[in-house]
């Protein structure tokens, strides 16, 4: 197993717990999916994951190894971003090259490399603030693949973009993935967005987030939104999420 | 320099020769006023020379040698006590915005020091280090290391820690964290708290050169007062308003240069 969670739970100060004992283990090379309402912890675990947030309870390994902090080993894709505004695209690629310190030009081999698969590879001497929503993300995406990572963590990676960048993004992903093969875990709440990407989608309760059920998606590597079996499982989910949901406004 | 939002751009060239125009408007109008003191015999017109006498004035000075030797030293002073205090200030001001336990040591401190007029302190520091070289420079450093020491503070602290994040998942180690996350994230703040300390020092090395100095540009119009030198005095004045400009327009070259990824073209 690549990730191993188990029992970890999360409680912030002395409120009620947002976290509840997940036990999830994550293949080699999988695609998985954590979905869930508001609220339910999905985020919380995976900045566990990433090493961000250490958990109130249990622990989670990675190859066999506990997760005491952040690493080069699991590249994060934020919402927000966060890409460093006072280097250029090529330089927010670079970033985690130069702390391995690689020699220049393999850097430049790399950075080429990713700046191309996201397809922007023209824009490599822009800063940030020149860019789109859209753009900014597969900068943020190259940053993190370049570096790489065997395990990639998507909090709601797609989230703050408009409905047709985020499906063009998706497609992307999937491209990349067919290509990159790394094991991903990634937060949405966007059912579609699961089904198209993953292959398995883990539905959580709302708080304490705890795993309720999990869902595999046998549909194959490349996805048709509109297939009568991609609606099936879209429709099997969304009736799990809606009875979280409504426990939330109970 | 963008002085209000409200009406239509004016273009480079136009922008320049308005921005000469007033200038010489300015110089002009003092000229008449002084020239009006004299003709009409209002006041004793040594108390308002013209701006022709101010510059007489100074290439006297200037003739006699004496000039260079007074701005030399001003400069010198500012530069040694700017530079020590920005060095201290941003060395300490970091790692005291990074660490929170570090703050709340710090924090206090600096507080209470900080709305004491610096002024305030400059005869103790001449008790404390003698009247030389020291005290001035000294006291330079002690004025200008609180603005550029909180404007620090304050930028390490409201970091956006997302961008600590990123680099720790990218394998960032601390110390590469501060060289190439913390300071260059920092780096516009600090750079307005650099402006502030330019500005400050040309007004509080003139105070200390009133005082038991022998060269500089302070001395030069302490020295006028003493002798009813009225154009030396003026002429000082125009050199330090001069000086500080070129302070100022040298800050905020850097800031273009070091912050051309705010507004790339």
């Amino acid at each position: 197993m690549k990730i191993q969670i188990a029992g970890v739970g999360k409680t912030f100060g002395s409120g009620a717990p947002a976290l509840g004992g997940i036990d999830l283990e994550i293949a080699e090379r999988e695609f998985v999916c954590l979905l869930g309402p508001s609220g339910c912890g999905k985020s919380t675990l995976l900045n566990i994951v990433a090493g961000f947030l250490a958990p109130t309870t249990g622990r989670v390994l990675v190859d066999g190894s506990p997760v005491t902090a952040p690493g080069a080993d699991r590249g994060v894709v934020f919402q927000e971003y966060v890409l460093f505004p006072w280097l250029s695209v090529a330089g927010n690629v670079e970033f985690g090259l130069k702390l391995k310190g690689l020699s220049r030009a393999e850097r430049e081999r790399t950075v080429a490399r990713y700046l191309d698969l996201v397809g922007l590879g023209a824009h490599a001497a822009k800063f940030p603030t020149q860019l789109s929503g859209g753009m900014k993300q597969r900068v943020a995406i190259a940053r993190a693949l370049a570096n790489s990572p065997s395990i990639i963590l998507m909090d709601e990676p797609f989230g703050a973009l408009d409905a047709q960048t985020r499906e063009v993004l998706q497609d992307e992903l999937s491209r990349i993935q067919r290509l990159e093969h790394k094991t991903i875990v990634f937060v949405t709440h966007s059912i579609r967005e699961a089904v198209y990407l993953a292959d398995r989608v883990v539905v959580m309760t709302s708080a304490p987030g705890r795993i309720k059920q999990i869902f595999e998606v046998k549909l194959g590597e490349v996805r048709d939104r509109f297939a009568p079996e991609f609606t099936e499982i879209e429709s099997a989910i969304t009736r799990t999420v809606k009875e979280e949901v409504a426990k939330v406004h109970e | 320099m963008e002085w209000g939002l409200r009406g239509p751009a004016v273009a480079r060239r136009r922008a320049l020769r308005l921005k000469l125009a007033a200038i010489v408007g300015f110089l002009a109008l003092w000229s008449i006023v002084s020239g009006a003191v004299a003709a009409l015999k209002l006041f004793n017109p040594i108390f308002l020379p013209g701006p022709w006498v101010v510059l007489g004035a100074l290439v006297t000075l200037a003739a006699k040698g004496q000039l260079w030797g007074h701005v030399v030293a001003t400069l010198e002073r500012v530069a040694v006590g700017f530079s020590t205090g920005a060095v201290l200030a941003i060395g300490f001001g970091l790692p005291v915005g990074y660490f929170r336990a570090l703050r709340n040591v710090v924090e206090p401190v600096v507080e209470l020091l900080r709305p004491i007029p610096p002024l305030a302190m400059l005869p103790l520091f001449i008790v404390w280090v003698g009247i030389g070289e020291g005290s001035k420079v000294g006291f330079i450093t002690y004025a200008t290391f609180f603005p550029m020491f909180l404007t620090t503070v304050h930028a390490v602290r409201h970091l956006d820690p997302l961008l600590v994040r990123a680099a720790q998942s990218l394998g960032a180690r601390p110390a590469q964290l501060f060289f190439r996350v913390i300071l260059p994230a920092a780096l516009p703040e600090i750079l307005t708290g650099i402006r502030l300390g330019v500005a400050l020092s040309f007004f509080v090395i003139v105070i200390s050169e009133f005082i038991g100095a022998e060269r500089g540009l302070g001395y030069l119009i302490n020295d006028g007062r003493n002798f009813f030198l009225v154009p030396q005095m003026l002429g000082a004045a125009v050199l330090l308003g001069l000086l500080g400009y070129t302070g100022n327009a040298i800050a905020r070259a850097a800031e273009r240069r070091f912050l051309r990824w705010q507004s790339p073209s």
